[in-house]
């Protein structure tokens, strides 16, 4: 018997995904969130000048995506993330599918990798579309203009496009840890509202750490802290310490949480539905 | 408990007996706490290869009710490999649902579901087939159409596991049955043979039912002698010779024979027989110690 590869299992959990409303509940968000600011900036004439780039959102469409990248952090994106992720094992619990779909001809541990790649992916798409509407929806509203860096230089708008970009990818690392702890949760507990909602708790959580007397010693390692280190490279020359520090700092979370998560997947019994 | 190739097998057993839970753990979904499941000579837990040539669902089959039937067809066919993606329409065809495979699952029957659940198991072109209830929460017409096709797939060759506690379709469809209770099978084999070694019965009625029963009860090679809830005197006797010479003992005594009638034990009272018993015996072993293999040949 000739097994299916993971990449054909891959293939319909994203399949899978395209077909669910929750999916575009997450999309919807990328897409009205970015309109709406733009909306916001092009009606008003003052912006958030208390953060980086805020106060050029009126000069150059390139800081409206990195402004969101800022806001989006603190629950907008661990939302959307966890949407999906919190959502991909728990919902076959719920439905009963678990055991339709592991008495075919595929390993648990292709439906691991499988799911968890649908996930990471949908994450990735998310930030990407989000990045995509917030800069052309900037760019019609303020122009496709050079953008100061965060040490004062200027850059022009090809290569503040170019920076942009390189920042939703460094994104993308808190994002895909913030993924596997919702797989993490999806998987434990085997219910999609309890994940979505324990994953946006986490997410919380780290950032109010940060926030308490004597804990601040703590903040470059919380997870919360990594969603800035995009801002190494609006730096001229880059900085790129808080990105690598970033990769291993994600790493460390995103690793057990997807091992446990495995594990747990690997050994549990499939008796409901 | 062996299943031969060919056999429609009864996998009977009041609720809570066990059933379910040692298919399970013959899908691999669960894991013995003792003991192991096997199917062709293949451990489940190890290897997911251990499942070539068997389908089936245990309880309901569950579908993604916000796709089609036929995409969700497509999709466990992905996951079977080979060539199960060619049979998608033919299995349609199969169970009757080609003209509803582009519905959404979400607004399939009941029924329905259980057809197409057959359908995602033809995919597999199975060797075994382990269906858990296939027809309960089906109205008649539902029940009738499923017990048509399983028996339909029988006549092809395929073997059948068919967990049931509807006797009724356990009697109209399996050639051999294994009976569970708390857990152990209390006796595997064939249906007539269950029903021979019950022993012909009979039931009796006469114009005075109490020397009757007195009569029976002192009669050398009658055995089992019991009052049915219909008024009648059950009995078990050695051969006919013993109910000749009791008609003969009936007439001097004045007892009149009204009814003196032969009767095979039905499944139902043979299941009873055997999961209602309060001896201990059952006690003995887990689930998993008692379905040690499931055997077949292709």
């Amino acid at each position: 018997m000739k097994s299916p590869s993971t990449a054909t299992v891959y293939r319909w959990e994203l399949r899978k995904l395209r077909s669910q409303k929750r999916t575009y509940l997450g999309l919807g968000a990328a897409t009205v969130v970015p309109l709406i600011f733009a909306v916001a900036v092009a009606l008003q004439p003052g912006g958030p000048r208390d953060v980086p780039f805020g106060r050029y959102i009126h000069d150059t469409g390139l800081a409206i995506p990195l402004v969101l990248l800022l806001f989006g952090s603190i629950w907008l994106f661990p939302l959307i993330t966890a949407l999906v992720a919190g959502d991909i094992f728990a919902t076959e619990d719920q439905n009963g599918t678990l055991k339709t779909i592991l008495t075919r001809s595929v390993s648990r541990a292709q439906i691991f990798a499988a799911k968890t790649l649908a996930a990471f992916t949908y994450g990735a798409f998310a930030i990407l579309l989000t990045g995509t509407v917030a800069t052309v929806a900037g760019v019609i509203v303020s122009g496709f203009n050079p953008i100061p860096t965060l040490t004062g230089t200027t850059v022009s708008a090809t290569e503040g496009l170019g920076l942009v970009a390189a920042s939703l990818a460094v994104y993308l690392m808190p994002i895909i840890a913030i993924a596997c702890i919702a797989l993490l949760f999806s998987t434990a507990f085997k219910n999609s509202a309890g994940a979505v909602v324990g994953t946006l708790m986490f997410s919380l959580l780290l950032q109010l750490l940060t926030i308490i007397p004597g804990l601040g010693g703590l903040k470059p390692y919380m997870l919360s802290t990594q969603f800035n280190a995009w801002q190494g490279l609006l730096r001229t020359p880059a900085d790129w310490e808080p990105i690598i520090r970033a990769a291993w700092v994600c790493s460390a979370y995103a690793i057990p949480a997807l091992l446990v998560a495995l594990v747990i997947f690997l050994r549990r019994d499939v008796a409901g539905g | 408990m062996t299943v031969e190739r060919g056999d429609v097998f009864g996998y009977l057993g009041p609720n809570g007996a066990g059933k379910t839970t040692s298919m399970r753990m013959m899908l691999g979904l669960i894991r013995p706490t003792e003991g192991t499941a096997r199917l062709f000579g293949r451990d489940p837990q190890e290897s997911i290869d251990a499942l070539e040539g068997v389908a089936g669902f245990v309880e309901a089959p569950r579908f993604y009710p916000y796709l089609d039937g036929r995409t969700n067809l497509k999709l466990l066919a992905a996951l079977d490999g080979n060539d199960a993606a060619s049979l998608v329409e033919e299995v349609l065809e199969v169970v009757e649902l080609s003209d509803r495979g582009r519905d959404r699952v979400g607004g399939y029957s009941h029924g329905m579901r259980q057809r197409l659940g057959i359908a995602a198991s033809l995919l597999r072109r199975p060797k075994l087939l382990m269906l858990d209830e296939p027809a309960t929460g089906l109205d008649p017409a539902g029940m009738r159409d499923m017990r048509r096709l399983v028996r339909r797939l029988a006549d092809d060759g395929m073997t059948v596991l068919l967990s049931s506690h509807l006797l009724a379709e356990v009697e109209e469809l399996c050639n051999r049955v294994a009976i569970i209770r708390k857990g152990s099978v209390v006796y595997e084999g064939k249906l007539a043979d269950l029903r021979l070694a019950a022993g012909l019965s009979y039931r009796l009625r006469t114009t005075d039912d109490l020397v009757a029963r007195r009569i029976v009860s002192e009669q050398d090679g009658i055995e089992e002698v019991r009052d049915t809830p219909d008024g009648r005197i059950a009995f078990h006797p050695a051969d006919e010779q013993v109910v000749a010479k009791l008609s003969g003992r009936l007439a001097e005594a004045g007892a009149l024979i009204i009814e003196l009638a032969p009767r095979e034990a039905t499944l139902e009272e043979l299941f009873f027989d055997l999961t209602e018993d309060d001896a201990d015996a059952a006690d003995e072993a887990r689930v998993s110690q008692a379905i040690d293999t499931i055997e077949g040949s292709p």
